[in-house]
């Protein structure tokens, strides 16, 4: 989350519950849900590490807010994992790994293996078909979130490539 | 009781669709080659099963065996408790035109008729009236987002509008069975959406389906998943519910991290 309020910040100075607010505005449902306590804590963090500085703001018959900037190092940190390009996928290391060795071990035939991934993976793309459906009745009632209807695409995308490979794995190895 | 002292008898009632041993051998310059070899599958009324596996693990040449568009080598194939494999051509063709909606791999629509006659012709040649051969032509056409291309030749339509004048078409005797071989093959995201709820709805008025596919969101919508692997079953399960009983958008990447 620490880049993610760099990221704020770097377009204006504000205070812990504006980042939590901008966050549920901008990515709708599709961010996993800000937590006030968690950005507090990472706020104060990135203060010790020298990315922000803050400034108390008096308010009027409240306690003072904590307003947030952006230093100079916190910009260079930010442009860092800007340019940085993102992780690729992984590959289902637990998975793979047992595919190898359990048959070796004697505990479980690929074909079991295989069938009960698959079987898991069917199940799991079951619920993603359920949220797109969801997500597509909402854009047609007027309330499209679309960063919420490209993170599913991209889950459905990748359950796919995973399913894909299954089939490969049963190809090579069965 | 044991296979043999069922032979003769119809099958299982509750079985729409039942196979016993069903083998398909292909000659290919003097060599017999099995593209299937032994499956026993059922399909029961109204349910909706997938059929996954690699390609030429023999799922569209089962499809084709299943639909009666290909004889079998060997084995049985019941539909509604009779048994079709021993039919003449012309009398399967007739039951498959009341109970069976086949929908290819590649369309195979009628070139020289429009997209409204293509939809229309199974109903009509399985005795409806023209008039609700029309409506229910018009439904399905609506349904699928192609009601402005209904007086187009096919030719003039994209591969994935094709693709889903041949599913109206399957669809349109409203058939007990519907067998599709890839139904979402050529479609972008949003016409394989539309081709989903089509099927569902399908699927929810009591229609069985037993399609081919490698796309997971049309499989994961079956009430059973078969796996075909060098032609025989190597899997059939029963669809898995994770349970989750919010499932929400949040959960999205722990559903997949």
């Amino acid at each position: 989350m620490r880049q993610h309020l760099l990221a704020l910040l770097a377009k204006e100075s504000a205070h812990g519950y504006e980042l939590k607010s901008a966050l549920e505005q901008i990515f709708g449902e599709a961010y996993p849900s800000p937590n006030i306590g968690q950005i507090y804590v990472t706020l104060k963090r990135l203060e010790q590490d020298g990315l922000v500085r803050s400034e108390d703001v008096e308010q009027a018959n409240r306690p003072n807010k904590k307003v947030y900037e952006l230093t100079q190092a916190g910009r260079e940190a930010l442009r860092a994992w800007v340019e940085e390009p993102g992780e690729g996928p992984r590959v289902r290391d637990e998975f793979f790994v047992k595919l190898i060795l359990a048959p070796m071990a004697g505990l479980a035939g690929r074909l079991e293996l295989i069938n009960l991934q698959r079987r898991h993976y069917l199940g799991i793309m079951r619920n993603l078909a359920g949220l797109q459906a969801a997500a597509d009745r909402a854009a047609a009632a007027g309330r499209e979130d679309v960063p919420a209807r490209l993170l599913i695409e991209g889950a459905i995308l990748h359950l796919q490539a995973d399913l894909d490979w299954l089939e490969r794995c049963q190809e090579e190895l069965l | 009781m044991s296979r043999s002292a069922l032979k003769g008898l119809p099958s299982d009632s509750k079985a729409l669709l039942h196979t016993v041993g069903l083998v398909k051998m292909y000659q290919a310059d003097g060599v017999s080659v099995e593209a299937v070899r032994g499956v026993d599958i059922d399909v029961g009324i109204g349910e909706f099963v997938a059929i996954m596996g690699p390609s030429g693990s023999g799922k569209s040449t089962l499809l084709h065996v299943l639909g009666g568009l290909e004889k079998a080598s060997r084995g049985e194939i019941w539909l509604r408790g009779q048994r079709v494999d021993k039919l003449s051509t012309a009398a399967w063709a007739l039951l498959r035109r009341r109970h069976v909606g086949f929908m290819f791999q590649f369309f195979n629509l009628l070139s020289n008729m429009t997209v409204a006659d293509n939809v229309e012709l199974p109903a009509l040649l399985a005795g409806a009236s023209p008039k609700q051969a029309r409506k229910r032509r018009e439904e399905l056409l609506a349904e699928l987002g192609l009601s402005d291309k209904a007086s187009a030749a096919p030719a003039r339509l994209s591969g994935g509008e094709q693709q889903r004048v041949a599913l109206a078409r399957a669809l349109a005797n409203e058939p007990s069975l519907l067998l599709a071989d890839e139904p979402t093959g050529n479609l972008d995201s949003s016409n394989t959406r539309d081709v989903l709820r089509l099927l569902q709805r399908t699927h929810a008025s009591g229609q069985a389906i037993l399609l081919v596919t490698h796309d997971a969101r049309v499989a994961s919508m079956a009430d059973r998943v078969i796996n075909l692997f060098d032609g025989m079953v190597a899997d059939d399960a029963p669809m898995l519910r994770i349970p989750r009983p919010v499932p929400s958008v949040r959960d999205v990447l722990e559903l997949h991290g």
